[in-house]
């Protein structure tokens, strides 16, 4: 097990090396001069020309590239101009928020998703399963951006109950803190909710099909013990890597459920750094975005192994069976 | 009733699939006593695994039924029990071990979990005391140093260990009466002996009756004293295993035996198998199904079915030429290519 | 000779076989209606794409101020109008377009470039293939949509750069899924006989392995297309997408947002018109895989 983790630890580095050359390439295919596109069309030649010294813009490419490189290692992303502080600071005040953001969503998913899906795969060919898989058909096909409209739409506009934008501090009361939290985290839930229905739907009915169920049953346990223990642990591996791959999806989705509900995370600060410009701040969150996405990809694997004791732990595409 | 175990009488099993149903069983009837072993031998599609699993009732809900007779367990009929006293018989008073060891064991738990499981299934007793029948039954079965096998999962044991596993869980229990589902198939042939050696031992040392389904007569000849002979969801010959070896009547039986001197015997031959497939019986089969394929058949058997008749012996078979008052000539290698073309 | 005869033989059976399966493929694809019903939607889009000019009852472009934000059925408009008195409906038939040649360029581009590198990566194997799959992982490492937003954001707004910003995030995708039929296919034993037959490489790759691996390409292109039509609505909903007045479902839906008191039919259309389009690719994407293989992995 400790090999294994060195061993996957260890191959981060390339994958984390290929996000910095992306992320530094695309900011480097700004046109024109990068301080200025940063400074804005108000800067003097001189701000500029300083700047971009500043920057490091008149040394040669590798040189800026290492120089890059080096900073990231130090986890110094850098400075924002926009908002006159360390982009660390910025990252480290915003990213808890799309993480509360980001873990309410997950957790409706797997409540709602994960029992939906053992319920259509138990009464397979009935009402019940049918009402899920159309459901979670209409879930995955669902623009979530809309989707936030509608609710903004239905419960802040026409109803009245819940705030459409912003976070609720705590210092009011846990209940501001969750009303303003459950229209986002509804909206982005939608997608990974309906994935998991899916999923779990179809990788129950395989597993059920399996000759093991039968042996089960034949030894005489009780129906409920042989879907909740002998089937679902099995079902449980390809919903492991569907999380995993939603959690980036998450992250992402953070991104439009932010904006369309004001809540001050990563994704808000994206987009409000594209707006300004501040190139720097979108080019750090970025990098720290994908750098979390890898790490959790890296945690997924290694819940394979306890989930599945048959993967093989020296592969590095250590997947199902 | 003393001696009887199991009395199945006219057992029907049809398969639904949209407008489509097919009579996987048709009418089988067969009486079992205790510690007795009876093989019940057909190609694959015979209904033989059907029969054996509509025992237990573990024939798939979704699209499968039994649509008549009764399945008389110890004066009980199954088919009426309500699900939760037909768990209660399940791994209990019969148990099942299956065709390919590797995959009805789940991966995902240790070989000592899934046995302790099954006998606190049934039995009010602690995880310590469970844990010990677990050492014992692994050891019964022939598997070494159980105290350490128990804590290991199935991929690390090798096929035969892992139906010696099967076996010890099926055996959890000590059921009356054991179904084994072709259990030496997927077995390498040095491996096969070995499993039914250890089948015939136990049943000896525990008194079990055992239903052997099977494709291979040689399974049969090695362990049981009875054999019903299936072919298209129907029963077309019984006897003692004794009785069919010596004096087989059912032209399709004479097909099965000529498969078995060819595979055994003379590996230089051409391997000599029934030509033809078995009729689609998701139509209606008017009679006897064996007629498409059978070198002998003639006017009548393309118009009635013939129902399975008592000889003497206890021996009886689905034929209207071998019926006592007239005989078949058996040919030599009748089913060898070139000398029978379907008509 | 008898050589030839059989081979003759095993080639008739193998055309007999295909042509049933293919006869198959049809019918389990018609007979399930969902898939229909998909077929059905995309076959509407595709034709409100094309005869946008005929279906439209006003220029999509046409402002009148006078007539801002009427309702459903006024005037003439079927729909209503937006803020600056355009059409709604006729903006919804031409963002179906904007929709359409988004979500096929963008998947055509990523479906090329993806292939590529996952044709070269599994059939060259070793070093080369550890490169590419690195920088894959590399580009898998961010949230599809983030990818294109930062693209987006370099290359600014305007429809061409939406299809380079989606394909580029639709790259890695194609590329894994082709990488593994490729190692699929590679160690099947036809291809080793093939192989020791003296097949040249550029025969083995597209007279054997790029036919093999249509069948997921063409599910995963499918699932893809819905993808991307949601990354443009996204983009053009976050003002990163087509330049405006070009009418965009997500730019109307941006709009739309900031009348949601006065006018909520505006974005509740344009948000329906993108459901119900992915909705029917989806489900057409989901009959063809199970008509082709259900249990494809995609």
């Amino acid at each position: 097990m400790r090999t294994f983790l060195l061993k996957r630890s260890l191959q981060l580095i390339p994958t984390l090396f290929v996000v910095a050359v992306i992320v530094f390439f695309i900011t480097r295919m700004l046109p024109g001069n990068p301080a200025a596109v940063m400074l804005g069309p108000q800067a003097s030649a001189e701000d500029i020309a300083a700047y971009a010294e500043r920057l490091g813009l008149n040394d040669p490419i590798y040189q800026q590239f290492f120089d890059y490189l080096i900073n990231l290692v130090k986890f110094d992303f850098g400075n924002s101009l926009s908002y006159n502080q360390p982009i660390v600071n910025l990252i480290m005040e915003r990213f808890p928020n799309t993480v509360i953001l980001a873990v309410s969503a997950l957790l409706i998913a797997i409540i709602v998703g994960v029992p939906a899906g053992i319920l259509a795969a138990k009464k397979q060919n009935t009402i019940i399963d049918y009402l899920v898989t159309t459901l979670s058909l209409v879930g995955v096909s669902m623009p979530i951006f809309w989707l936030g409209v509608m609710l903004v739409l239905a419960f802040s506009v026409n109803l009245g109950w819940l705030p459409s934008t912003g976070m609720g501090s705590l210092d009011n009361g846990l209940w501001a803190f969750i009303r303003h939290l459950i229209l986002p985290s509804l909206a982005l839930a939608t997608i990974p909710t309906a994935q998991f229905a899916r999923v779990i739907r179809s990788s129950m009915l395989e597993t059920l099909s399996n000759d093991y169920i039968k042996a089960a049953r034949s030894k005489g346990l009780k129906e409920t013990f042989v879907i909740y223990k002998h089937a679902l642990k099995n079902a449980l591996t390809p919903l492991l890597t569907v999380i995993g791959l939603q959690f980036s999806n998450l992250l992402g989705g953070a991104v439009l459920t932010e904006t369309i509900f004001s809540w001050p995370g990563m994704g808000l600060l994206i987009v409000n750094a594209i707006d300004k410009r501040d190139f720097v701040v979108v080019q750090g969150s970025v990098i720290f975005i994908a750098i979390i996405y890898v790490v959790i990809n890296l945690i997924v694997d290694v819940l394979y192994k306890v989930v599945n004791p048959k993967v093989n732990l020296d592969g590095g595409s250590g997947g199902a069976n | 009733m003393s001696d009887q175990l199991l009395t199945v009488n006219n057992l029907s099993v049809a398969f639904q699939s949209g407008s489509i149903t097919t009579k996987a069983v048709n009418g089988v009837s067969f009486s079992l006593n205790k510690q007795e072993s009876i093989g019940i031998v057909g190609e694959s599609g015979s209904g033989k695994s059907v029969t054996a699993t509509s025992i237990l009732r573990l024939i798939p809900r979704s699209f499968a039924k039994i649509t008549s007779g009764e399945i008389i367990f110890q004066g009980r009929d199954l088919i009426k029990l309500s699900a939760g006293q037909m768990r209660k018989v399940r791994g209990n008073d019969i148990s099942m071990i299956f065709q390919d060891p590797s995959t009805s064991l789940n991966p995902v738990f240790t070989v000592g979990n899934q046995l302790v499981e099954t006998i606190r299934a049934h039995r009010k007793i602690s995880k310590k005391a469970a844990k010990q029948r677990a050492l014992e039954l692994l050891d019964l079965v022939g598997i070494p140093a159980p105290d350490k096998r128990i804590t290991m999962y199935p991929h690390e044991f090798s096929g035969g260990m892992r139906q010696r596993v099967m076996i010890a869980i099926a055996l959890a229990c000590d059921p009356q009466l054991l179904i084994a589902d072709e259990p030496t198939t997927a077995l390498d042939v040095t491996v096969q002996a070995q499993i039914l050696n250890l089948m015939k031992d136990l049943q000896e040392q525990l008194g079990m009756a055992i239903i052997m389904i099977t494709h291979d007569l040689g399974v049969v000849w090695e362990t049981c004293e009875q054999v019903l002979v299936m072919y298209a969801g129907r029963i077309v010959e019984s006897a003692t295993v004794k009785e069919l070896y010596q004096r087989p009547l059912h032209p399709y039986t004479w097909g099965l035996l000529d498969s078995q001197i060819t595979e055994s015997q003379d590996s230089d031959a051409p391997l000599s198998s029934i030509p033809g497939s078995p009729p689609d019986l998701s139509y209606e089969v008017t009679g006897c199904p064996f007629v498409e394929r059978c070198p002998y058949a003639e006017a009548i058997c393309h118009q009635e079915t013939p129902p399975l008749q008592q000889l003497a012996d206890g021996h009886a078979v689905a034929c209207h030429f071998q019926t006592g008052s007239n005989t078949l000539e058996r040919k030599e290698h009748a089913y060898r290519e070139g000398t029978f073309t379907r008509s | 000779m008898v050589e030839v005869a059989n081979e003759l033989e095993q080639t008739r059976e193998l055309q007999y076989a295909k042509a049933r399966k293919e006869q198959a493929f049809t019918r389990k694809l018609l007979r399930n209606r969902f898939a229909a019903l998909g077929l059905g939607i995309i076959f509407l889009l595709i034709v409100t794409a094309i005869f946008a000019p005929l279906i439209a009852t006003h220029p999509p472009n046409q402002m009148d101020v006078t007539k801002s934000l009427l309702g459903p059925g006024s005037e003439g408009h079927l729909l209503g109008t937006d803020s600056y008195g355009r059409d709604t409906f006729s903006r919804i038939v031409y963002g179906s377009r904007i929709s359409l040649i988004v979500g096929i360029s963008a998947v055509l581009f990523g479906a090329f470039f993806g292939s590529m590198l996952g044709l070269i990566s599994g059939y060259v194997g070793g070093r080369t293939d550890a490169i590419i799959m690195r920088i894959i992982d590399g580009m898998m490492a961010f949230p599809f949509i983030l990818l294109a937003i930062v693209l987006m954001s370099v290359l600014g707004q305007g429809l061409v750069n939406v299809v380079i910003a989606i394909g580029v995030s639709n790259i890695p995708g194609f590329a894994r899924v082709i990488r593994g039929q490729v190692l699929t296919i590679k160690e099947s034993e036809y291809i080793e006989v093939t192989r020791s037959l003296g097949a040249r490489h550029g025969r083995i790759l597209f007279y054997h392995i790029v036919p093999n691996s249509m069948a997921p390409l063409i599910v995963y292109a499918t699932m893809s297309v819905a993808g991307a039509i949601i990354s443009e609505a996204s983009l053009s909903f976050l003002g990163l997408g087509v330049q405006p007045p070009t009418a965009s479902w997500g730019s109307m839906l941006q709009e739309g947002k900031d009348f949601l008191v006065l006018s909520p039919e505006l974005a509740t259309i344009s948000g329906l018109a993108i459901l119900i389009t992915v909705l029917g690719i989806n489900l057409f994407g989901d009959g063809l895989r199970d008509a082709l293989d259900p249990k494809m992995k995609v």
